[in-house]
């Protein structure tokens, strides 16, 4: 959970990105990291095998800025896609504020999105977390590839609830930033609710 | 929720950031940090200006976090305490009050076994100052820490072309 500190006036979140192995999470953290000011941001580190598949985890801290006088960080978070790195994910979860789930939009991704969001909802059970009752955004990435589901149907099978969702190109950037401003609102207005 | 939000006033800040000063002094340690095991820098002492202190904290965080995995899976209820050594830096982690981690980095001018004498002690009273914490944060109604005023054009406003993040 978010950690305030009033005495050095800062607030402190942690976001994470899931999703199917290869779907773009470390994608969508590179290029946040790319395209944000140096001053912006901390040390983007990845722990990832050899062959660049994540292993442990993504993370990028970024500072937004103040909002009342309260310096606003987040931290960003990917967990590693591949199916057998399930005790991973669930470490990262822990004292998660808001989760990104970021689908393949590939046709042959479908079962791999619907398994790896149902194992989103279990973990998150697991801390003693509801998927419903979190901030929380939907992306669907690889908009630019053939042989892509219609955003209608992934819609229908991943976003049920109707949170937030968009269409991305996390190489290029489309939706990158307005996935996570979408979620960073959603946590800052949680926060000014009391959570 | 399992883990109530972390909150951290003056005074209590004061309290730790004395415990690690005395610690760093007393242990002879190079830096002390101590880490939310969310991954979160909760106070520093000695060189630590000089280091990634948000990479490192969540790194620590993860590690300590894969160290429990470890334990769960063999039925042990929690590794409390981790050390890492260097050729020339050693790192010691310990848990406090299952809730924030206490990292002591120190080389040569010290021991382990000094290091973790005094890490004793002032684990004790951290746990003290973190049981405190967690009873306020408990016992007072969830605050908006914006003070009610936050506006929509507010959150808006972090992520304008001019804002912080891209300058």
């Amino acid at each position: 959970m978010s950690f305030i500190n009033y005495s050095s006036r800062e607030i402190n979140c942690k976001l994470v990105y899931y999703g199917p192995g290869l779907c773009g999470k470390t994608t969508n953290l590179q290029y946040i990291y790319n395209k944000t000011r140096p001053e912006a941001k901390g040390k983007m580190i990845s722990l990832a095998t050899e062959t660049e598949r994540t292993l442990f985890f993504d993370f990028l801290p970024l500072s937004l800025g103040e909002i009342r006088g309260f310096k606003t960080r987040f931290h960003l978070y990917t967990v590693p896609g591949q199916v057998f790195y399930d005790a991973s994910r669930k470490l990262i979860l822990k004292g998660v504020d808001g989760v990104c789930f970021v689908a393949d939009s590939q046709m042959a991704r479908w079962d791999a999105n619907i398994e790896s969001l149902d194992n989103l909802r279990i973990n998150l059970q697991e801390q003693g977390y509801e998927l419903d009752k979190l901030p929380y955004v939907v992306q669907y990435n690889k908009r630019d590839l053939p042989d892509v589901s219609t955003v209608d149907e992934l819609r229908a099978e991943l976003n049920p609830t109707g949170v937030p969702d968009f269409e991305a190109v996390a190489p290029e950037g489309t939706g990158v930033f307005d996935t996570l401003k979408a979620l960073a609102k959603q946590v800052l207005a949680e926060l000014r609710k009391g959570a | 929720m399992l883990n109530p939000q972390l909150v951290m006033y003056d005074e209590e800040l004061k309290q730790i950031q004395a415990i690690a000063e005395k610690l760093q002094q007393d242990s002879r340690a190079q830096t002390i940090l101590l880490v939310d095991k969310n991954g979160q820098l909760i106070a520093a002492a000695g060189g630590a200006d000089q280091l990634d202190t948000t990479s490192l904290s969540s790194l620590v965080a993860g590690n300590v976090a894969a160290t429990g995995g470890i334990a769960q899976l063999i039925k042990e209820e929690e590794f409390t305490g981790q050390f890492h050594e260097g050729k020339g830096i050693s790192i010691h982690m310990s848990l406090v009050g299952r809730r924030v981690i206490l990292v002591v980095l120190f080389d040569k001018s010290t021991t382990h076994g000094l290091v973790r004498l005094r890490v004793k002690k002032a684990n004790q009273e951290l746990t003290k100052i973190f049981d405190d914490l967690a009873a306020k944060a408990a016992s007072t109604p969830a605050l908006d820490p914006f003070g009610g005023d936050i506006t929509d054009d507010d959150i808006d406003n972090l992520f304008n072309d001019d804002s912080d993040l891209f300058g």
